[in-house]
């Protein structure tokens, strides 16, 4: 534990200190805020039509953030040579991969804390439950440690950082739109293509809607736990290279 | 003590390293002297448990490297090529988390922080940002993060490399202070630099091992035909470069006198020797009755030797 909490303190001082974080986070929550004004809430509606609108556009803040934010976390060490300091101190791969895992999603906590005034506002004009924003960014929160992880991975594949973006941007998307294929093949492949899906089933059928489905948070915490234990054993496999 | 039996290293089907084995004894300084690509680094790297051999045993202090790799990393400090460096950190943020990253709590850290500074006079710059530093400083706090735990082995790669000659020489009195509490190992291509901070030399090619020992070692052992160059004032007389040649050329060890030509108001001579024989050539230039203005030793046999020990090598493969 001692060794992941001197990894993420360092990680998310470099979030804190560095404008890359910011940036994005600023760039993010701008796009977010133009599209809930523009999308969300144009027009005359239920305000629960209105969250779920909300929800369906903030899931972007998730999906972008987590590859934004995680794809240079392991490659950027490999490209600067720092991961040599990581490699000859005695510490495990799994802490340098969960300290800088909690690290990146303390931040995006952060941007996501920062995107809460939208559903306030359409609490303070509407009629919703807190209960209902509640589930909403849990849902949110799951969908970005999900997406951190499968980034984390990207970043353990590669020592080039495009690259590196690249390819966890292509694994988010596969896994996002892996529902199309599901309507092409018969069950019980179907059925098994359609819950691997990382936002239409999980997150549009359940906490975009406020409804906190146990099988959802189960399966949002399997990728996470398998994708970030792909990204340990990728890092010991090339620790000793 | 560090003790590497068989040790050899294979990226992909083709060898980088072995197969070599060596002993460095504690308290040692011990130079890794080859051309780029003779498989100093990937000995360095394994040594500081950054690559794993593929074949061979490695104990540093009693610990196998392979085994235990995280035992064998609390022992080693390591500065690599390039130094492991984060560009947004501060320096004394930066030596902390590598610090604790050795095992050190906070408390110790603290109180071992002002006397790093000291030893790499990093003082000055302790809140400065890392990517604001010139290379000089950046390359010192390198240093710093590889003795910031007080390792009991200190491994250098290249700590030179691109630094100017000021700052040759700044690196150069700071591995003479860390001798004092660390066994050192450095690497480097500059015989100079590796022939003045080392007890021994470790000469590789080809990620072989070519020769063990001092300077004078390796020389001696190689039939090394050393150089002493003697400046002479020119006599009067009808031939005063045929009277000094007659008078250099009979001293016990010289086996050749080279053409002179004029230097410092005298005739330079370089003269071909067996052994170290300047007390011969100066006794023998005043029986001569003639007048000496220079004696020098040349101090070219480190170079020699490791060029025939590598051209050896290059000529064997």
């Amino acid at each position: 534990m001692r060794a992941i909490s001197i990894i993420y303190r360092r990680e998310l001082g470099t979030y804190l200190r560095s404008p890359f974080g910011w940036v994005i986070a600023a760039i993010l929550l701008l796009i977010a805020g133009f599209l809930c004004q523009g999308y969300a809430m144009s027009g005359e509606q239920l305000s629960a039509d209105v969250l779920k609108k909300y929800f369906y556009v903030a899931s972007a803040l998730p999906l972008f953030g987590g590859v934004l934010l995680s794809f240079r976390l392991l490659s950027e060490e490999r490209q600067n040579n720092s991961m040599v300091l990581l490699n000859t101190s005695p510490i495990r791969d799994s802490h340098i991969v969960l300290g800088k895992f909690f690290a990146a999603l303390s931040f995006l906590a952060i941007l996501l804390l920062l995107s809460v005034y939208m559903p306030v506002m359409i609490k303070i004009n509407g009629k919703i439950t807190g209960a209902q924003v509640l589930v909403g960014y849990i849902g949110l929160l799951l969908l970005g440690a999900a997406t951190l992880a499968i980034g984390l991975l990207g970043s353990a594949l590669t020592r080039q950082q495009l690259i590196a973006a690249v390819l966890s941007a292509a694994m988010v998307a596969i896994i996002c739109f892996i529902h199309l294929l599901a309507s092409k093949v018969d069950s019980p492949l179907k059925d098994v293509i359609e819950q691997v899906d990382l936002w239409w089933v999980h997150f549009q059928y359940g906490f975009m809607v406020g409804v906190l489905n146990l099988k959802d948070v189960v399966y949002y915490l399997a990728i996470t736990y398998f994708f970030l234990l792909l990204s340990i054993k990728t890092l010991e496999a090339k620790r000793w290279q | 003590m560090i003790r590497a039996s068989n040790l050899s290293k294979f990226y992909g089907g083709k060898r980088a390293l072995g197969p070599v084995s060596f002993e460095i004894k504690d308290g040692e300084t011990v130079g890794f002297l080859g051309l780029n690509g003779a498989g100093k680094t990937t000995a360095l790297r394994i040594l500081a448990c950054d690559l794993r051999p593929s074949a061979g045993t490695i104990e540093v202090g009693g610990v196998d490297a392979v085994a235990e790799p995280h035992e064998v990393r609390k022992r080693i400090g390591f500065l690599p090529e390039n130094p492991p460096l984060y560009a947004d950190m501060i320096v004394t943020d930066y030596l902390r988390f590598a610090g604790e990253l050795r095992g050190m709590t906070r408390e110790q850290v603290k109180r071992r922080l002002p006397e790093v500074l000291e030893i790499t006079d990093l003082g000055d710059v302790s809140t400065d940002p890392i990517g604001t530093l010139s290379h000089g400083y950046r390359q010192r706090v390198g240093v710093a993060q590889a003795i910031v735990h007080d390792p009991k082995f200190l491994i250098l790669d290249e700590p030179t490399r691109g630094l100017d000659p000021v700052q040759i020489v700044e690196m150069r009195n700071l591995i003479h202070d860390l001798k004092q509490n660390h066994t050192v190992l450095i690497s480097s291509h500059i015989l100079t630099e590796i022939s003045q901070t080392c007890d021994r030399l470790l000469v590789l090619g080809r990620g072989k091992i070519l020769g063990v020992g001092s300077e004078q070692d390796l020389a001696a052992s190689e039939s090394e035909i050393r150089q002493v160059s003697v400046t002479i004032r020119p006599p009067s007389g009808d031939d005063p470069k045929g009277q000094i040649r007659t008078v250099l050329a009979a001293v016990d060890g010289v086996q050749g006198v080279a053409d002179p030509y004029e230097q410092g108001g005298g005739l330079l001579y370089v003269l071909s020797t067996t052994k170290d024989c300047r007390a011969e050539v100066s006794r023998a230039v005043v029986q001569g009755k003639l007048d000496l203005i220079k004696l020098d030793y040349a101090r070219s046999e480190l170079e020699n030797t490791f060029i025939r020990l590598v051209g050896g090598a290059d000529a064997s493969n």
